[in-house]
């Protein structure tokens, strides 16, 4: 067993990109979500790693830093909260055009506009269906405990390097404030050797110039560069991962992510005090969305709650993935205020086990 | 006799530097994003760093500089190359990094990022070329067209009390203690050329030495922006972007020579 | 064994920190724990509440809506929270600046005077150690020692020299705190 220790999810995040040999990290404060920075800066991670560590002077610079250092095949990162992660969407389009590995943390908090500073899964579409402009998907992981915030920087890392790709940690003010036990994983060292078949370090005379770029001016080529992009999405969902909670016995079924989720096993297990019978199927990728699990089971449920910290957006690829045969509905308090347990409860009853 | 007899090495006068791919050049002819582009990659080649040089293409008419440079290359987006190169540089250490940007990148979007960069002294070098218009979108009004001139989107002239004061961002930079080397040069004649190319030499030199960061503005044309013959933009250029950009060195190691700068700054230079 | 508790007072009583102490304490005894705070106006003066869970499995909502305990450090916290224990649960408060004690009969209410003991202690730093001894001495859920422990481990190394101290007060907590009956 490795080292535990108590902390909040931010600062795990921050610990984890130390460990996994992140090169660096360029970022910008906003709430909730400014422990990331002031932990890297306050455990020197400059001296532990040699790991770089920047404050931007917007979060427009931050991710054109990520995207200069990816472009030379670094393992870099950058985090924010929702108004920030907004501005970051160009530099965000250019990488996922560009095809450049890195990784993005988003720690949600209520909008539209400033919003509020609380917690919030209303990022939703801005996360999975591409979020700046052009055919685009990122990488989508949802943690739902300080655990998974340090193990999905890891993850999130190797995976954007598999499928050359930006990956997205998409966290809220629940999971980026609150501490909890994490089993911190062993320190790794920072890569030393570059796949020199795209990055650019400089022309050696063994090979061709190496360009990052996302033009296309040729719009046939364009297309075939989207075609390629399009291709990878599809085998990105190699990787889709879920988990079932009580889900072997279930007559009805809760669909959320990230702290939802959390909350929703709650709801669960009062729903079986109960003696209903609910399981919860936890989304942990978001793109890929885990569609045909949920597909299987919704062949054994009369309902499906999906559950989010928002207006109603998962709730889409849910309907999509159940093809119209069993009833779907939402539920969530959004715009900053968390759902209570028994308020999920109360609506799965309103909604789906009484209507 | 024959083109034949000519064309032998011993009748070699001028050629390509190697490092300029054999694309043709996109700009229009007499253009100076090409003659700048030669200049730089003449100093890489003489500094024998095309193995550790990294360029940062921006968005203008310049967009496809890294189809015409033999060096690794990244595109970025609109006024955000000085951010890229801070996150190449600070990676990169030991690398050799520099932007090359156009007036409506570097001193209208990507402002923040210009000051910003320069501010904290990357150690990188930053290409300015300001022709005073939007070249690429077909001239429109950048934050460097002279009070007065025409654009498309300011077609009578541009006015001050409507439009805003055209900015000297040279001169601010130069003022910022990050920077270490900031000039204004120009490449529409020979003796303004070898000036500009011993500036790339020197600002590439600067950031051999870890300095902080060199910035080297060069005035240029945009004939068919300005809708003149390239000889006669030369001409207008001369006559009045000249006087309003006046061309010379206005920092070099860290001391402010320029001596408008000094009299803003109340020092006696006489 | 799931205790779900709510500490709530002013910025600055130390409730986060009490709060981060208490799931140390948890760890320290091998319990799965969550420390969830209200954020965003955490400076002095401001209302701070934080909920920690201490639980023999995984925790599963870190927010909550309802309490097996609530601590409670001043009025506002008290007028908030005191609906929000269970029935059969126990609310923990401090009288100081109390002008409304608290109503209910159905739940287990203790008071102590822990701003009046560390006034007396000669250091309103061990105000929130006495008001941890006091929940602990209510609901004895984590042995005294790994609560020490736990302490320790919550504390900057700085601030070791203070661990005697904050064991005393804990200890005078336990001491003071008494039932109150509405």
């Amino acid at each position: 067993m490795g080292e535990l220790q108590l902390m909040k999810g931010n600062e795990a995040i921050a610990e984890a990109a130390i460990r996994a040999g992140c090169d660096a990290y360029f970022g910008y404060p906003i709430t909730p979500q400014s422990e990331v920075l002031e932990y890297l800066m306050s455990e020197k991670a400059y001296e532990r790693t040699g790991m770089v560590v920047l404050q931007a002077e917007s979060e427009l610079a931050a991710i054109n830093m990520v995207y200069g250092a990816a472009s030379t095949g670094k393992r870099v990162m950058t985090s924010s909260s929702s108004p920030g992660i907004s501005l970051k969407q160009e530099g965000i389009s250019y990488m996922a055009g560009a095809e450049l590995p890195c990784l993005i943390v988003n720690v949600v908090r209520g909008g539209p506009g400033l919003g509020t500073i609380q917690p919030s899964q209303a990022d939703y579409f801005q996360s999975t269906k591409g979020g700046g402009h052009g055919d685009y998907r990122l990488l989508v992981l949802a943690p739902a405990s300080v655990q998974e915030m340090s193990d999905f920087v890891k993850l999130a890392f190797d995976l954007a390097f598999k499928y050359r790709n930006p990956a997205l940690i998409l966290s809220d003010g629940v999971i980026g404030q609150m501490m909890e036990k994490v089993e911190l994983f062993e320190q790794q060292p920072r890569a030393t050797t570059f796949d020199q078949s795209w990055v650019t370090t400089g022309k050696t005379p063994n090979r061709e110039r190496n360009i990052i770029t996302s033009l296309n001016l040729d719009p046939v080529l364009q297309e075939q560069h989207n075609h390629h992009l399009q291709e990878k999405y599809e085998r990105m969902k190699a990787e889709v991962r879920f988990e079932r909670y009580h889900c072997d016995d279930a007559e009805y079924l809760m669909v959320a992510y990230g702290s939802s989720a959390r909350i929703c096993q709650k709801a669960v297990l009062l729903a079986r005090e109960k003696g209903i019978r609910v399981g919860l199927l936890r989304p942990i990728t978001l793109y890929p969305f885990p569609s045909e699990p949920l597909l299987e089971l919704s062949k054994q449920v009369k309902g499906i709650l999906s559950v989010e910290m928002s207006a109603g957006q998962m709730i889409e690829d849910v309907r999509l993935a159940v093809h119209d045969t069993v009833k779907v509905e939402h539920y969530g308090r959004y715009g900053g205020v968390i759902h209570s347990p028994e308020e999920v409860l109360d609506a799965f009853m309103k909604k789906i086990v009484g209507g | 006799m024959d083109i034949k007899d000519i064309i032998k090495p011993e009748n070699l006068v001028y050629k390509r530097t190697p490092l300029l791919t054999s694309n043709t050049l996109s700009y229009c002819p007499g253009c100076g994003h090409g003659t700048t582009h030669r200049v730089i990659m003449e100093v890489i080649e003489e500094m024998g760093i095309q193995a550790d040089t990294i360029g940062i293409a921006p968005v203008g008419c310049s967009v496809l500089a890294y189809d015409f440079m033999d060096i690794d290359m990244v595109q970025a987006a609109h006024g955000r190359a000085p951010a890229v190169a801070t996150g190449i540089k600070r990676t990169w250490p030991e690398k050799f990094v520099f932007s090359y940007q156009g007036d409506g990148d570097l001193a209208a979007i990507g402002t923040s990022e210009t000051i910003h960069c320069c501010n904290r002294g990357e150690s990188i070098v930053i290409i300015f070329i300001n022709n005073g218009i939007y070249g690429m979108t077909g001239g429109q009004m950048a934050p460097t067209t002279l009070v007065g001139m025409k654009s498309s989107t300011s077609p009578y002239g541009r006015d001050v009390a409507f439009m805003g004061n055209p900015l000297k961002i040279t001169e601010l930079v130069a003022q910022l203690p990050g920077t270490c080397f900031v000039t204004r040069q120009a490449v529409h004649t020979p003796a303004a050329v070898r000036k500009t190319k011993k500036a790339v030499r020197m600002a590439f030199e600067n950031q051999k030495a870890n300095k902080g960061l060199s910035f080297i503005e060069v005035v240029s044309n945009c004939n068919s922006g300005w809708k003149m013959t390239p000889v006669a933009a030369n001409k207008w250029m001369e006559e009045n972007m000249f006087p309003f950009y006046p061309l010379g060195d206005m920092k070099v190691d860290g001391r402010i020579v320029s001596k408008e700068l000094l009299s803003l700054a109340g020092v006696k230079t006489e | 064994m799931n205790e779900e508790i709510i500490i709530a007072g002013f910025g600055g009583q130390g409730v986060l920190s009490m709060g981060k102490i208490l799931a140390y304490s948890g760890i320290m005894q091998n319990m799965e724990v969550s420390w969830m705070p209200s954020y965003g106006p955490e400076m002095r003066g401001g209302t701070a509440n934080v909920t920690v869970i201490l639980s023999d499995e995984r925790v599963s909502s870190p927010v909550l809506n309802t309490y097996d305990t609530a601590i409670i450090l001043n009025q506002q916290s008290l007028d908030k929270f005191e609906d929000k224990v269970k029935p059969g649960g126990l609310l923990l408060y401090d009288s100081n600046g109390i002008t409304r004690h608290p109503i209910r009969k159905d739940i287990n209410i203790q008071l102590v005077e822990a701003a009046t003991e560390s006034a007396r202690m000669g250091s309103t730093r061990t105000f929130n150690m006495i008001v941890l001894g006091a929940y602990l001495k209510t609901k004895p859920i984590v042995a005294l020692e790994n609560v020490l422990k736990g302490l320790k481990k919550s504390l900057p190394s700085r601030h070791h020299h203070l661990m005697t101290l904050n064991e005393e007060a804990i200890k005078r907590g336990m001491d003071i705190v008494k039932p109150f009956h509405p």
